[in-house]
């Protein structure tokens, strides 16, 4: 198994006024170029962490990361994000966000008609040409959403990192993006890792879902291979056997083996 | 009959007939050409009249208060016949110190300028910095937050004394009065900038300049003008004060030196330039920050 992203005994822990928290400890994971894994796992068990690290935003504390045999030692483009709230920039109009991204990671290798050429295709891609010129206050949440996506996208980023990013939407827009990503997946074969706490979703678009227990001190508790057909249609899933059966193994593993027992 | 039976035989009912349905759907109002101008007349009137009366109420309880034989101050038709010229016409010249109150407005407005403008300019970079990193929070901060309390005629003879000239002293005396609010204002803003645009930078690797233009000034932009709007304000009420001890051609010199040739009727005049100059300089940068910031506040 080739080792795109390698995850290796990485351990994050927290110093505030002298007090250690341990958030992850020795987590240890292997992606395929092209796989898509999500993580899940109850809130607080450190997912968002454990993506940060990937992302080069938190340092680790032990252990490494490393993409294709190169340690991250940094954020970069080439582990792009999508964020939970967008964060797209609310000053700049939806062309200029994925501009931003554009002009920032290809200004010596592409000529400014090209890089105009690549936002369009990459806001195309999401079907968001039609706003470019709104600002985000102006379009709704999946919209400001997909825009994020483009942003993502559009830095051509050896790794997809998506943090939760459905998680503020509706039911329905939620299911539409799901849609758009595998549509995207299956189209440029990105190499995707998503957060979620959507165990229908962890499903529906992963190869892998890493399921997490409960912090602190997380650790990986299992992973389950999701070995559907692709492209995947969500209206045939519903009725398969295989799919109603890896939910219940996901559900589970979240419910009866690692309950989360808030702290009273 | 049920009582949900009633409640069905209220609701209202799709009835196929024409008529009903013409009763329901609005007759559309005739249009007349003269409402709309008629409703914007009113509306301005809304906002111009209470204003205009107030003026006039409070000009009648002063002429009646001062307009007494024996009174200390002029009363309103007294300041008209006394210095009408000075109202009418604000750009006269009659030789060095015998200008309309327009040109020694203008005269203190240049200072202002100088000063004012680098007091924007340093305040905020100072307070990108000084935002940015917490040592220079923890270091400096103490240190703005006695400086800003000075008085800004305390700083005259002390720039008096180090620039040997009254032109550079009032500038610099503007300059030390307004820079604060910028710098802290603008130190609060860049503390604020969401933790977001900040990762979007990181992922970026947005250099430190790019980061300056392309995230810091617009995201802490509604906190920079209100630093910069506070300034103006301080900076305006400083060149007043300033000009009064310096001397030269200002705005603030002319009031020392009618008080000291007893013409009463002058210094009213000017107060009334003085404010109106205040009052627009502040919505000036009021209107530049709401048009610079738009889009800003909201995400």
């Amino acid at each position: 198994m080739s080792n795109y992203l390698k995850v290796d005994h990485v351990s994050k822990s927290f110093e505030r006024g002298g007090v250690v928290t341990e958030v992850l400890k020795d987590i240890s994971l292997s992606i395929d170029k092209g796989e898509f894994v999500s993580i899940i796992g109850h809130s607080g068990c450190g997912k968002s962490t454990l993506l940060n690290l990937i992302a080069g935003l938190t340092e680790v504390s032990d252990g490494g990361v490393l993409l294709e045999n190169r340690e991250v030692n940094g954020p970069g483009p080439e582990r792009a994000m999508v964020f939970q709230n967008h964060s797209l920039l609310p000053w700049l109009t939806v062309y200029e966000n994925v501009r931003l991204a554009v002009d920032k990671v290809f200004r010596s290798s592409r000529s400014r008609a090209e890089r105009h050429d690549w936002i369009m295709q990459n806001l195309a891609l999401v079907q968001m040409q039609h706003a470019k010129d709104k600002r985000p206050a102006e379009i709704s949440g999946g919209m400001k959403q997909r825009v994020g996506l483009a942003r993502a996208l559009a830095m051509e980023p050896k790794i997809l990192l998506l943090d939760e990013p459905f998680g503020a939407l509706d039911a329905l827009t939620r299911a539409h993006l799901q849609d758009s990503v595998m549509d995207i997946h299956a189209r440029l074969g990105n190499t995707m890792v998503m957060i979620t706490h959507d165990v229908d979703e962890a499903v529906l678009l992963s190869d892998r879902v890493v399921m997490m227990t409960n912090g602190p001190a997380a650790k990986i508790g299992d992973i389950l291979e999701v070995n559907l057909a692709r492209p995947r249609r969500r209206l045939e899933l519903v009725a398969e056997r295989s799919y109603v059966q890896y939910r219940e193994l996901v559900l589970k593993f979240l419910y009866e083996r690692h309950r989360f027992v808030e702290a009273a | 009959m049920t009582a949900t039976a009633r409640k069905i035989a209220m609701l209202p009912q799709t009835v196929e007939d024409p008529r009903k349905e013409r009763v329901i759907a609005f007759t559309p109002r005739a249009k007349s050409s003269y409402r709309p101008l008629l409703q914007r007349l009113s509306s301005i009137g809304e906002k111009v009249l209470p204003p205009l009366i107030m003026t006039a109420v409070l000009l009648i309880i002063w002429q009646m208060a001062f307009g007494v034989e024996g009174s200390t101050l002029p009363s309103p038709l007294q300041v008209w016949a006394d210095a009408n010229d000075l109202i009418v016409n604000p750009f006269f010249d009659f030789g060095s110190q015998d200008i309309g109150l327009g040109w020694r407005v203008l005269t203190s407005l240049e200072r202002v300028a100088i000063g004012f403008g680098f007091a924007a300019v340093a305040g905020i970079l100072m307070g990108a910095l000084v935002g940015q990193s917490v040592w220079a929070m923890r270091g400096l901060d103490p240190i703005f937050q006695v400086l800003r309390t000075i008085p800004p005629l305390a700083w005259l003879p002390i720039s008096l004394a180090a620039f040997r000239d009254s032109n550079p002293s009032a500038i610099f005396v503007i300059f030390i009065t307004s820079v604060w609010p910028v710098l802290i204002n603008t130190a609060a803003g860049v503390r604020n900038i969401p933790q977001d645009y900040r990762n979007v930078a990181a992922v970026l690797r947005l250099n430190p300049i790019e980061y300056f233009f392309r995230i810091m000034v617009p995201a802490a932009a509604p906190y920079i003008f209100t630093g910069l709007r506070i300034g103006i304000g301080l900076s305006w009420l400083a060149i007043v004060a300033a000009e009064m001890l310096t001397g030269g051609v200002g705005i603030g010199f002319f009031i020392w030196d009618a008080w000291n040739s007893s013409r009463l009727s002058d210094i009213i005049v000017a107060l009334f330039y003085i404010g109106f100059t205040g009052f627009a300089l502040d919505r000036l940068v009021a209107a530049l920050g709401q048009i610079i910031t738009r889009g800003t506040a909201a995400s």
